[in-house]
């Protein structure tokens, strides 16, 4: 037994000093994106990205309530001064989020196209989503060190599963009729597939992100063990060195831009089903 | 618009389950559909069709739930495959071509109205009526030019914007049919395209249905359960049962002479008026000049109507120039609509 585990573990180090490098920097262009996110949200003059993230969220859920919270959650974050923080957490878990969907929805796709397929990778979600998240950083640390990149690719692992699975369900849930009716009047598969499933599985899809968002923030304080910087580092340290309120003022700021993330996304989904739900008669 | 051209199904067979193609030769051979579903565990869903569907008519297939009707008007444009047999468009056979023929037909050639109308609900009704121009690849000027027309044609005008579950079904259905005729197909499939709709709405519907046809001389494959709404549209009938053809025929002849007894129990409670011609009881072997005159094609109930207002008890049939064909007299004529078929 001891054994064996010697020798996977010499094996992966062995591959790790070979490809890690290379691997690493096959995801340079990402890497390069993030940084530029991270530094046009921090050095940006705060009230013009307070104002463009305020906007977002009212176009997305165009209510009232939640954007006015919003505007007084981000003001009370900067006053107590972890705006930088909390920028760096929102870039982070924007690539994160963007890197799942593109990731997601293809492989969604393939799921909804193929009942092989899903049986495939319907164990491996599972698998995913009940390994605790602290698992996902060993091998990735050992691959690519500490670091931003091991902490986005441990992010989008932990939390693309939700976007294959709802993009999955939304497909496979849509009306046979409606698909009978593209099919009648001659669509081919991409036809059908842009016309019909895509647009009627876009609120499942978008419940999918909604999750996806969550989870990756959930995943990026994590990430603070493996170097990620954000609103993770200073809970981490406030739990080494016992500091109360600081823990507890970051972990306020999690839970607000959370909760910002969520409603936003949620209402915008809202929006999206308004003409979806089929009546008849 | 030239002629459009008929269908003609030959010898069609379907059978559902994984070895329906064994199984033709034992339904050839006389096996029922329930004897098949116990010994083997496949379902009988069409056995040995033969219907000549003329072009530029109506053609209703009618049956009761599960006889088999959407699995038969599903094979004009394949979307169910068929077991064996033939679907003959003109010279060409729906069930050998290839994938893009196929779609080439069902874009260019076909369009369907479904019962559950099957809109899309993310689009808007204009959206949703040049679906079918927009698969074909026509600009989106160009269709919404051709689907405005139809959409007015509907009565839908000012409608354009509204989405399907902002609709009655009534109105729903419009958009569905509007959706069938912008597509500009020789053949439309309708598979009880009025059947979830209120009595008086279907009446409407089955209207402008016959008015359209007037002015289009589409080849119509009309699908129902209900023998009023058969005989109202139908310039022919097949009924189905069982996935069988068991009787087909105009209208007047499926009421004169049903087939058997189930058919006959069908037809027990048709308004016979509206279904039998004056032709049909006309007295063939005399004629009168002058006197009140009917036309000839017309149905008994008008005829009645007629009697009755004008107080005459007997009339000169005349054919399209004018010219007596024969004689009908009030006795016959109510005694047509209210005799039940002998045989
Ligand atoms: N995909 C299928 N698999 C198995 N049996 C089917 C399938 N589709 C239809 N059937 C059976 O074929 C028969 C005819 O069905 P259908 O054409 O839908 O009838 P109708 O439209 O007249 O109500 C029914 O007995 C039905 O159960
Ligand atoms: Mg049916």
């Amino acid at each position: 037994m001891r054994a064996m585990r010697q020798s996977i573990d010499g094996a992966f180090k062995d591959f790790t000093r070979a490809y890690g490098d290379a691997i690493e920097s096959a995801f340079d262009p990402i890497k390069d994106f993030l940084i530029f996110l991270e530094h046009l949200l921090i050095n940006s003059p705060w009230p013009i990205i307070l104002a463009v993230l305020v906007g977002i969220v009212y176009l997305m859920s165009r209510n009232k309530t939640i954007t006015i919270g919003s505007l007084v959650a981000l003001c009370v974050i900067g006053y107590l001064g972890m705006w930088e923080d909390t920028m760096r957490t929102i870039a982070m878990v924007t690539v994160c989020t963007m890197m799942a969907i593109f990731l997601g929805i293809p492989l969604g796709i393939l799921m909804a196209r193929s009942d092989r397929v899903q049986s495939i990778v319907n164990p491996v979600l599972d698998l995913m989503q009940t390994m605790p998240s602290f698992v996902y950083l060993i091998p990735v640390v050992m691959i690519f060190g500490l670091g931003k990149v091991p902490g986005m690719i441990a992010v989008v692992i932990y939390a693309i599963p939700p976007m294959i699975r709802l993009t999955n369900l939304g497909i496979r849930l849509v009306d046979q009729d409606v698909l009978e009716a593209a099919d009648a009047f001659g669509s081919n598969s991409w036809q059908k597939l842009t016309n019909v499933q895509l647009p009627l599985a876009l609120p499942t899809i978008m419940a999918g992100v909604n999750q996806t968002i969550m989870m990756a923030l959930a995943m990026v304080v994590v990430a603070a063990l493996i170097g990620v910087k954000g609103l993770g580092q200073p809970v981490l340290n406030a739990i080494a060195n016992q500091y109360l309120t600081m823990g507890v003022m970051n972990g306020l700021a999690i839970v607000a831009i959370a909760i910002i993330f969520d409603r936003a996304t949620q209402a915008y989904g809202k929006r999206l089903q308004k003409h979806s739900e089929v009546i008849h008669g | 618009m030239g002629e459009a051209t008929g269908i003609e199904i030959k010898n069609l067979y379907k059978i559902f389950g994984p070895n329906g193609k064994e199984m033709v030769q034992l339904v050839k051979d006389g096996m029922s559909k329930a004897e098949l579903n116990e010994k083997y565990n496949h379902v009988l869903g069409l056995n040995d069709i033969n219907i000549s569907m003329p072009g530029g008519k109506i053609e209703v297939v009618m049956g009761l739930s599960g006889s088999g009707k959407s699995t038969l008007i599903r094979h004009i444009n394949r979307l169910i495959d068929p077991t064996d047999g033939e679907v003959l468009y003109g010279n060409e056979d729906v069930c050998k071509m290839s994938q893009s023929e196929l779609r080439a037909f069902r874009r260019h050639k076909t369009a369907m109205v479904f019962q559950k109308f099957a809109l899309l609900p993310h689009r808007t009704v204009m959206k949703n009526t040049v679906y079918g121009l927009e698969i074909q690849g026509i600009s989106a000027k160009e269709a919404e030019e051709r689907a405005s027309r139809w959409i007015a044609r509907v009565g839908l005008e000012g409608f354009e914007d509204h989405y399907p579950n902002q609709l009655s079904g009534g109105m729903q259905q419009r958009v569905g049919l509007a959706r069938a005729l912008t597509n500009d197909a020789d053949i439309l499939l309708m598979d009880e395209a009025f059947s979830a709709l209120d009595p008086l709405i279907r009446m409407d519907m089955q209207t402008v249905l016959l008015d359209l046809q007037e002015e289009l001389h589409k080849t119509i494959v009309f699908i129902t359960h209900d023998l009023d709404e058969a005989l109202r549209l139908g310039d022919k009938i097949a009924i189905l049962r069982d996935g069988a053809v068991i009787q087909q025929g105009s209208g007047q002849e499926i009421v004169l002479n049903p087939a058997d007894e189930y058919i006959a129990d069908f037809v027990k409670e048709v308004n016979r008026g509206r279904v039998i011609l004056v032709d049909t009881v006309m007295d063939k072997t005399k004629t009168i000049e002058g006197g009140m005159t009917i036309s000839s094609g017309i149905r008994l109930e008008e005829a009645a109507k007629t009697f009755a207002d004008s107080g005459v008890g007997e009339a000169s049939i005349v054919n399209g120039d004018g010219k007596p064909i024969g004689v009908l007299n009030v006795h016959d004529t109510i005694y047509a609509m209210v005799t039940p078929a002998s045989h």
